[in-house]
């Protein structure tokens, strides 16, 4: 069976690969395109080291077919610095020494991301609950909790003061 | 192994008809690829249900939602509507997996991966739901209760998909509830799940209820004697007691990692309970619909 041709967009740049059917979107990012920041970790969908957003909701890529992402806007690790400049998500990670081994990091940083998204002033629980499915086995996801909380205050601080920065579920 | 996505249902059901080997309907994929990495199944024909409109939309009309198969758990989590009339099939659908896993899980893909302790279909069925099964012959429609008849079987002929639940119109008056018991208190399979929805008079004494168990058995089950325990009352302390005697009583369990088999039967009477106040006070609107 011929493979597929697959046109998408990764990190805002048109791209696109040939893969087989069973080849996930995490075999496809790693091996086809060279973007090895997004990490394996399980494979099952369990540890969230693999997180990458597809048309803006997270997703692990161990869980996606590469085919499937025909046409689709997928933003990866690669993709949170400007150049040299860090996100800030990675400056607070570094402050806060949120990482150990590292392996599980860009999935957080992916993950925190999308979670900021959507809700810019989380409070502790909820940046407990929207990372549960990203596993760390250095940390004690303390510091990482921490790293987020602020990462989202500083941000915070940074927006101007508009009606969109209004009050979120207790 | 092939991969198609067709665009209307009854391309993908002849497609899967078509088929001689094994053959895969793919909507979140979070349980099937999976299965296909760990080689539980190895399938010749994958059928991607999420180009077809209808697999993916929620449309609300008088005889009330209808939900597409392959609507993630997360789009059910952001539909305001949805959530405020049907809290409890909203968080049962919302308790499968981690963040990542709903942005792509399914209830549809829940109720046919066929396992006894998916979290929403006991939802489903206390709702009173009805599964759209399309073939390239035609429609019909199943109350979910029926669509599992076992560990991983279902009552779906080759070729037939389900495309959608319809749920009834919600009438005034009404709540619905989901909870499982788990060791932990996030991802992880429930050991025992119980959903209820009722609905009562405006004096508050039930008029109808549906009760529903998961993984206490072969397949979720709608459990009609629990109902009957509450029906004409105001969930007073004899109502409890019965239904939760009765949810006990309709358990087959088995012995596993997770739980004994009286653990369970325990369990389930004790969930009932809970779920029914949960729902009751929601009836009353007591408690926030937006859980």
């Amino acid at each position: 069976m011929a493979k597929h041709h697959v046109q998408t967009t990764v990190n805002g740049d048109a791209v696109e690969f040939l893969c087989e059917t069973d080849e996930t979107l995490l075999d496809c990012l790693r091996n086809n395109l060279g973007l090895t920041g997004t990490k394996e970790g399980c494979g099952t969908g369990d540890c969230g080291a693999c997180s990458v957003t597809v048309d803006g909701r997270l997703v692990c890529s161990c869980l996606v077919l590469g085919v499937e992402t025909s046409g689709k806007k997928i933003e990866t690790i690669e993709g949170l610095a400007k150049g040299d400049e860090l996100h800030i998500l990675q400056t607070k990670f570094l402050e806060h020494a949120a990482l150990q081994c590292g392996v599980c990091t860009p999935g957080f940083l992916v993950a925190s991301k999308a979670l900021l998204a959507k809700n810019p002033n989380p409070t502790e629980t909820e940046v407990r609950y929207w990372l549960a499915g990203n596993l760390c086995r250095c940390t004690g996801y303390d510091k990482i909790v921490r790293a987020v909380m602020d990462a989202a205050q500083d941000m915070q601080k940074a927006k101007p003061k508009t009606k969109t920065n209004t009050k979120q579920g207790a | 192994m092939r991969y198609e996505a067709p665009e209307t249902l009854e391309r993908a059901s002849q497609l899967l008809a078509a088929e001689t080997g094994i053959a895969r309907v793919l909507a979140g994929g979070t349980d099937l690829l999976v299965q296909i990495k760990s080689d539980v199944i190895d399938p010749i024909l994958v059928v991607d249900i999420k180009k077809i409109a209808e697999t993916r939309e929620i449309k609300e009309t008088s005889a009330g939602f209808h939900i597409g198969a392959a609507v993630t758990g997360a789009e059910l989590k952001e539909h305001a509507k949805l959530r405020a009339a049907w809290p409890g099939l909203v968080e049962a659908a919302n308790l499968i997996g981690s963040t990542q896993v709903q942005g792509r899980a399914t209830m549809g893909g829940n109720l046919c991966n066929g396992s006894p302790a998916a979290d929403s279909v006991p939802g489903l069925i206390a709702a009173g739901a009805k599964a759209i099964i399309v073939s390239a012959t035609g429609r019909r429609e199943l109350p979910v209760e029926d669509v599992m008849i076992g560990v991983r079987k279902l009552a779906l002929a080759k070729g037939e998909i389900i495309a959608a639940f319809q749920l009834p119109a919600r009438t005034p008056h009404s709540g619905d509830a989901y909870l499982r018991f788990i060791p932990r208190t996030e991802m992880d399979i429930a050991v025992v799940g119980c959903g209820i929805n009722l609905t009562t008079d405006a004096s508050g004494t039930i008029t109808a209820a549906r009760v529903s168990l998961g993984a206490v058995a072969e397949r979720p089950l709608l459990v009609a004697d629990a109902a009957k325990a509450i029906i004409g009352t105001k969930l007073d302390a004899a109502a409890l007691d019965k239904l939760a005697t009765a949810a006990s009583a309709a358990c087959r369990p088995i012995d596993d990692k997770r739980g004994t088999k009286d653990f369970r039967i325990k369990i389930a009477g004790v969930l009932a309970r809970r779920t029914a106040e949960n729902a009751y006070a929601r009836a009353q609107g007591k408690i926030g619909k937006n859980h």
